[in-house]
């Protein structure tokens, strides 16, 4: 095909009239639209479109004459185009039948700015972080009361999803924690042959430590970041402001029923693990001349009551927190599918933040009170 | 039957005893109607009854459960994966819900099909963008995204991505709803210039009857509880002739 020109014929100073020539189409290559405005001078008045012979046009004509219409606007020429197809025309006085929009769209800070945002909202963050907590306290507190609107059949629904659908990883995970307790303390403890005390080890390690801090991890990656993503989507689909004004609160509605069913679910399968983790660690010291027997034997006299509890009043509170975090993220969400992405990214990130500074804050406190 | 008087044209889309269902549910049996080139064919029938689900195997999203949607002859499920690419090129698709890519704004979401397909510099894409938005009312919105503007723009925004390639056939789900009367009959005048000057068939659902008798050239009537078409024709013909008292009152809205 042709290639595309533009002929110039100055029928008078005040007029000139251009043929357009060969293929203006989406595969070929146009001419400048300043080949155009360098003919023009203060005396031109009119500039009349003719189509010349060999004529092939698409989009890119239309999308090309638009272009030279807003490079003329400034002047005062006329825009001619009764010498083109009537379709050409048709096209053309569509596109421009509502006049452009003049207004800006709100700015997308550059990352340098955002930071410093972000540093000036640290104290509005934490604010914001303090209400979300007191309010999903009273909420909670109301529900105890029986004046919530969370039902019992949501709570049912997100224990099922929340815990047993984790068990498969939870175990996988758990054995393989006993098992690296285990030889971790075998190798160890052999070099003063006490390797029967590598029960202790697994035993106090899991029940006290590893139990409930590895479950919570999975628990924020899995759960955490599912609360994210679905509160996030909801915001998305303006569903959660269907719900505010059917007069429902989101917090009594979506965020309690989570909240509950983590407390739930989370330290049973925190007790799960324990077994687990020193099934796990009994598998690799039986290995190494130790029996069954004198394993469970040594377990039994390593683990008191108060260990074991303490690992479920961790998972207690760990889950309260993933619940948190993954819920405030979904709430705070933007209406974008990135900003799904990213809620889903701060859930996760925040709930190990949050996790790793209880973990170590409980543990203070339980070595004070002696537990 | 149907096209009374008009002269047989080549035939861009047929479907033949085509049934739909999802799972288990069926939604629609034994379709049959042909779409001739240049045609603005509408799709009608109460809601729920499968509109969208039909134009969604049409444009090869879900596979039909029995019988078959031709295009110029060609199935595009026995079709292989090249030719089914081709095939989807010289489509465009609006859908119900707008289906603008949130994280991108408008200039992006048109420019899209034409950073993929063609060899434009950015410049001529730019320019591309800003006429095709033009079209649709939307200059001067280039920059802004999904969630700055009304659901009735998205749907238009939308309508600029559908026809950023200059397709020959155009499926619009419900491209009216939510607009107000003007920018509806824009619309309407957009997609019979589009179909003038490109030569392109068009395929939309929508329930405004006044657009139904202004534009479409042929059409379809789906009924909810039998579960298959009442009848095929074009609207003014069907209004008219035909044996269904169900589609008569739907185009006359029951009067
Ligand atoms: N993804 C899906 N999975 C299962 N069933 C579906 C799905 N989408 C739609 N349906 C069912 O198929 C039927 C037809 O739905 P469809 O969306 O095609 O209706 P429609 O005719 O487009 O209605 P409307 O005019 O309200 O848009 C409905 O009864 C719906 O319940
Ligand atoms: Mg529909």
């Amino acid at each position: 095909m042709k290639q595309a020109t533009l002929n110039f014929h100055k029928v008078s100073d005040s007029n000139v009239v251009v043929t357009v020539q060969g293929s203006w189409t989406v595969s070929g290559v146009l001419p400048a639209p300043e080949q155009l405005s360098a003919m023009l001078d203060d005396r031109l008045k009119t500039v009349v479109f003719t189509a010349g012979d060999d004529f092939f046009w698409d989009s890119r004509l239309l999308a090309w004459l638009m272009a030279c219409q807003r490079m003329l606007e400034s002047t005062h020429c006329q825009f001619d185009l009764s010498g083109l197809p009537e379709d050409v025309r048709d096209l053309f006085n569509l596109a421009n039948t509502v006049p452009p929009n003049k207004a800006l769209p709100e700015r997308h800070a550059s990352l340098f700015h955002q930071l410093v945002n972000r540093l000036a909202r640290l104290g509005d963050e934490a604010m914001a972080l303090l209400a979300f907590t007191g309010e999903l306290a009273l909420t909670l507190c109301r529900w105890f009361a029986q004046k919530g609107s969370a039902r019992w059949s949501d709570i049912i629904n997100f224990c099922h999803q929340s815990g047993p659908s984790a068990l498969p990883i939870i175990t996988l995970q758990s054995v393989l924690i006993g098992m690296i307790l285990a030889y971790l303390g075998m190798v160890q403890l052999r070099q003063f042959g006490a390797e029967v005390y590598v029960a202790n080890l697994v035993g106090v390690g899991m029940v006290r430590e590893m139990g409930a801090l590895m479950t919570a991890v999975i628990m924020s990656g899995r759960t955490g970041a599912a609360y994210a993503a679905q509160l996030g989507t909801m915001q998305v689909n303006e569903e959660i402001d269907a719900l505010t004004t059917l007069g429902i609160k989101p917090m009594d509605y979506l965020v309690v029923p989570r909240t509950l069913a983590l407390i739930l679910t989370i330290p049973l399968l925190c007790l799960y693990s324990n077994i687990l983790g020193m099934f796990g660690g009994g598998l690799v010291a039986t290995n190494m001349d130790i029996t069954w027997l004198m394993y469970l034997y040594q377990l039994r006299d390593a683990i008191s009551f108060g260990d074991t509890m303490t690992g479920v009043v961790k998972s207690f509170v760990f889950g309260l927190l993933i619940a948190m975090a993954g819920c405030r993220a979904g709430l705070a969400c933007g209406r974008s599918s990135a900003a799904v992405g990213q809620a889903t990214t701060n859930a996760v990130v925040t709930a190990i933040i949050y996790l790793v500074v209880a973990d170590a804050g409980l543990n203070i406190l339980f070595y004070h009170l002696g537990i | 039957m149907g096209q009374l008087g008009q002269k047989p044209q080549s035939v861009v889309i047929e479907a033949r005893g085509l049934s739909m269902n999802y799972g288990s549910n069926l939604i629609q049996s034994n379709l049959h109607f042909q779409i001739s080139k240049g045609d603005v064919f509408v799709i009608m029938g109460g809601s729920g009854c499968g509109k969208s689900t039909l134009l969604k195997h049409m444009i090869g999203l879900y596979q039909p459960a029995g019988g078959d949607i031709l295009f110029g002859g060609q199935s595009y499920f026995t079709a292989s994966p090249e030719q089914q690419l081709a095939m989807r090129k010289r489509w465009g698709v609006t859908y119900q819900g707008g289906a603008l890519f949130s994280d991108k704004t408008l200039a992006e979401n048109v420019a899209l099909p034409l950073v993929q397909y063609t060899t434009l510099t950015s410049k001529d894409i730019r320019d591309m963008v800003r006429y095709k938005l033009a079209l649709v009312g939307l200059a001067g919105f280039e920059d802004f995204y999904p969630s700055q503007i009304s659901g009735g723009m998205c749907k238009r925004a939308g309508l600029a991505r559908a026809i950023a390639l200059d397709p020959d056939i155009l499926f619009f789900d419900e491209p009216s709803a939510g607009l107000d009367p003007l920018s509806a009959r824009r619309l309407d005048d957009l997609i019979l210039q589009l179909r003038d000057s490109t030569g392109a068939t068009v395929v939309i659902v929508t329930h405004e009857l006044a657009s139904i008798f202004a534009i479409g050239s042929n059409g379809v009537y789906l009924d909810a509880n039998s579960k298959t078409q009442l009848d095929t024709g074009s609207p003014g013909y069907m209004l008219n002739h035909s044996k269904h008292d169900l589609v008569k009152a739907f185009l006359s809205r029951g009067e």
